[in-house]
């Protein structure tokens, strides 16, 4: 670990990631990737498909390294400490950086056991304590009121929009410090994406929140920060309002006014 | 076209030409007679199976009554049970169950879920897949040498159900391996990024998921070791045993071996048929038990995500 | 949010992620052991085979093991397996005789022919046929099938490689028919569709198309078919007897390799003899016959998947 792991910096970036490079065999997805991202901020993360941004978030909590054929090089310091390092371990990680996924993937049980899932297996048994965590979370993924009355009911049974809140519960039943969502609206229709998109300008008052998005409008309505992914670099990253108003590089502007994939 | 009014040069067309028509029509009447007896074919195989169940059903009535059940072996065809035989045929499941159920659905997570796109796994599967396809005398050779005199295990309910066990793992492996394969990516996916280990995954998540699947094929896999003949009479079941069996190292007989002592001495004795006959109901009932408790668990289960 | 602390805090005490770690990796190692079993298990056989085979080939030699006399009881006992290799070639000929056109046929008329609902209640009969142990078979050969022979051909012996040939190929019908169905399922529906709208009937789109479109899985299928008929022993135990004569009449009595391996574990020979030693010898010939033919199978379905 290098001197970044005790300076004053860790205050405020949540992540800091060092020319991060990755290959899927002999593919390169992500190429030099440097960037920092802040504490209590949406940064959106937009490009054309396959430029690399799903991947880019998935190496951020290591979930891509599920893929057997992928190597990375460079570094990715979350609070200072490399999640690379041989030390990190990649469940504690996890449990601090929640992850939402393109698809709700809740799992084929009651919704209460979703949402308990993740304390369940960290070690909390106490009946009381979870369903107080069941409650907790679901109000924060704003379903509780709809759900209250169908705890105990298979989550499949929910519409697709409460499905993908209730995999929010899930995450924030863990308590992370950064959420990360991976196009998580591509799956819904417009109503069940604007409730989700309010539940996003909420909750970043307690989480950093991460999200990949081919939606512009969406990255302009909801993130403070975003950056602009094209085959695997980061073409720009800055203020959203800027990257919308005044991009400096050609790419971006072809690509949010739409001449572009 | 018929009344002339189009261009000259389709009416040579050779649609329009009578051999043609005539061949179309012999293709069209070949076509229906193939596929009748095509179907020929199945009924054949289904008449078989129903002239066979006549034959052993009408050869065991008036022979399976209450007392063919409860009954001790007997050399007097008319004294005869099998009490005995069946508690020998429940207790080599009492051993075949555990032991292949915890090395089946072991191996199979091991292949699908930790061994990742390795070199051992795809040497694990071809092997297994070539264990599937050794005759079961074989298996019967491997169980005399190395249960019946290394392990001293003689002709135990041990010594059998271990061969067995050995015998249908690979059905309870492969079987297991699609169950766990059919597991959608996306809930592992919810289960790790929440930071849980592999192990609780494959315990919260992929097993109660792929369960049906693995009892289905288990079962399955169960069927086959309970009628299988040949590798328990290569361990050297004694031919003849008037003992109950008490525990798992007494020598036992269990179903098809008896199926095939009495079926050897019908020469001797004309009844044994009969009883041999009667024997292969219990065993088929039992058999139709197991099947209809497969498909059950696969139809209740069935519908999902 | 009091919340907040509260969980985070439960989660950090409960500690349960050291033990989750630790569970992990002891079951990782469980399951390594486990998946090594079938491996183990494939070792053992080939030792046993090999090593007790090695005690019989220092006293017999191999020009004697494949000769014609097959005495392993008398006073000057002989150990020459070929009326073994005849008698299995024979039984599973037979077998096949019957297996292969039936089977096949009853492929195609599942796969192209049948409606969908009668399928459905098809292949789970044909299933029952499969599920059915090889000594119900035996039996049935023996008790029935071989009286009914004998009154159509009046030389027939009560032990004949006939029947039992003839009823191992109806245990064999299932397993070529579903092999088979499967190879013509994996042809695209496309091809089908191409041919259709080219005017052809089903039968000229099965024989045209979809059969040498499958063509390698159906022979693969009809290869395991032969590794099963020749690995398979109750039904040639009970119904073709253990004449060790050599003999190609197939309404005599025929030892297979495998009744061979049944007769002599009965208790006949004792552990040590030449004789129980033949066992391994015949073993090893009948699981290396056997595996030549798998292989074979694997290597010809590999080809024919790659065609798409």
């Amino acid at each position: 670990m290098t001197s970044k792991a005790n300076d004053e910096r860790k205050s405020d970036i949540v992540y800091d990631v060092d020319n991060l490079n990755l290959w899927y065999g002999n593919d390169q997805a992500l190429r030099d990737v440097t960037l920092d991202i802040k504490r209590n901020e949406v940064t959106a993360i937009i490009g054309p498909s396959g430029c690399g941004k799903s991947t880019f978030i998935k190496t951020l909590n290591r979930m891509v390294e599920l893929i057997p054929i992928v190597r990375t090089s460079g570094e990715i310091y979350y609070h200072g400490n490399n999640i690379f390092e041989k030390t990190t371990r990649v469940e504690d990680l996890r449990t601090k950086v929640g992850m939402v996924f393109q698809k709700p993937n809740p799992f084929p049980k009651s919704v209460f056991e979703n949402v308990v899932y993740g304390p369940r297996i960290h070690g909390i048994k106490s009946r009381k304590v979870l369903e107080e965590i069941a409650e907790i979370s679901l109000k924060r993924a704003a379903l509780w009121d709809e759900v209250k009355d169908r705890l105990h009911d298979n989550a499949y049974g929910l519409s697709g929009g409460q499905q993908q809140r209730l995999c929010i519960a899930r995450v924030l039943a863990v308590e992370p410090e950064v959420v990360l969502m991976d196009e998580p609206t591509s799956a819904l229709d417009p109503i069940s994406t604007l409730k989700i998109e309010d539940l996003i300008h909420e909750l970043k008052q307690t989480y950093t929140i991460i999200i990949v998005t081919h939606n512009m409008q969406q990255a302009g309505r909801i993130s403070e920060k975003t950056a602009f992914f094209l085959n695997g670099e980061v073409i720009e990253y800055d203020r959203t309002e800027m990257i919308f108003s005044t991009p400096k590089d050609k790419r971006t502007e072809d690509y949010i006014t739409g001449r572009f994939g | 076209m018929a009344n002339g009014s189009g261009s000259g040069k389709y009416e040579k067309l050779a649609i329009e030409a009578p051999s043609f028509q005539k061949r179309t029509k012999r293709r069209i009447l070949l076509d229906k007679v193939a596929g009748k007896l095509f179907s020929l074919s199945i009924f054949f195989a289904l008449a078989v199976l129903c002239i066979l169940l006549y034959q052993i059903v009408s050869k065991s009535i008036g022979w399976l009554d209450f007392k063919f059940l409860t009954g001790n072996l007997s050399m007097d065809p008319y004294k005869a049970g099998i009490r005995g035989v069946i508690i020998g045929s429940v207790l080599l499941m009492v051993v075949v169950i555990p032991v292949t159920l915890l090395l089946g659905v072991s191996t199979a997570i091991y292949l699908e879920e930790y061994a990742g796109k390795s070199r051992l796994r795809s040497i694990i599967n071809t092997n297994i897949s070539n264990l599937a396809s050794v005759p079961s005398v074989i298996f019967g050779l491997l169980g005399l040498t190395v249960f019946g005199r290394l392990f001293n295990l003689g002709s135990s309910i041990l010594a059998g159900g271990l061969t067995l066990s050995l015998l249908v793992l690979p059905i309870v492996v492969v079987a297991s391996q699609e169950a766990i394969r059919a597991v959608p990516g996306f809930l592992r996916d919810a289960s790790y990024a929440i930071g849980a280990t592999k192990w609780t995954t494959v315990k919260k998540v992929v097993l109660p998921a792929s369960l049906p699947g693995i009892l289905t094929g288990s079962i399955l896999a169960m069927s086959r070791a309970i009628g299988e003949t040949a590798p328990l009479v290569v361990l050297g079941i004694p031919t003849l045993i008037l003992r109950i069996p008490n525990g798992l190292l007494d020598d036992f007989t269990a179903l098809p071996i008896q199926i095939y002592y009495w079926t050897l001495d019908t020469v001797l004795t004309a009844e044994y048929a009969n009883l041999a006959a009667a024997t292969i109901v219990v065993l088929l009932v039992l058999l139709f038990l197991m099947n209809s408790a497969a498909i059950i668990i696969r139809n209740k289960f069935q519908k999902r995500y | 949010m009091d919340g907040r602390i509260n969980i985070r805090e439960l989660i950090m005490k409960s500690a349960g992620g050291a033990l989750h770690r630790r569970a992990d990796r002891i079951v990782s190692v469980f399951l390594l052991l486990a998946a090594s079993i079938s491996i183990i298990t494939s070792i053992g056989i080939v030792l046993t085979l090999v090593t007790d085979a090695a005690h019989f080939f220092s006293e017999v030699s191999l020009r004697d093991f494949f000769g014609k006399n097959l005495a392993p009881l008398g006073s000057n006992p002989s150990f020459g397996v070929l009326p073994l290799i005849v008698g299995t070639l024979a039984s599973s000929l037979l077998a096949m005789i019957v297996a292969v056109p039936v089977g096949l046929t009853a492929a195609i008329y599942m796969s192209e022919f049948a409606p969908a609902g009668l399928r459905n209640t098809l292949k789970p009969m044909m299933e029952v046929l499969a599920g059915i142990p090889t000594i119900v078979y035996g039996f049935f050969a023996y008790s029935f099938v071989t009286p009914m022979l004998m009154k159509m051909l009046p030389g027939l012996e009560a032990k004949n490689v006939l029947s039992a040939g003839l009823v191992m190929g109806v245990m064999i019908i299932p397993m070529v028919a579903s092999l088979s169905e499967d190879a013509m399922n994996a042809v695209p529906t496309a091809l089908r569709e191409g041919a259709l709208a080219l005017g052809s009937t089903k039968l000229e789109v099965t024989l045209k198309v979809v059969v040498p479109a499958a063509i390698s899985g159906i022979i693969a299928s009809f290869i395991l078919g032969i590794s099963r008929a020749v690995g398979e022993t109750m039904i040639v135990v009970i119904a073709s007897g253990s004449s060790k004569k050599l003999t190609f009449d197939i309404m005599q009595s025929m030892q297979t390799m495998t009744s061979y391996i049944v007769e002599f574990t009965g208790g006949d020979a004792g552990s040590g003899t030449t004789g129980y030693y033949s066992l391994y010898a015949v073993g090893l010939l009948l699981f290396i016959f056997t595996l030549i033919m798998n292989l074979i199978a694997q290597y010809i379905s590999k080809k024919y998947r790659e065609a798409y």
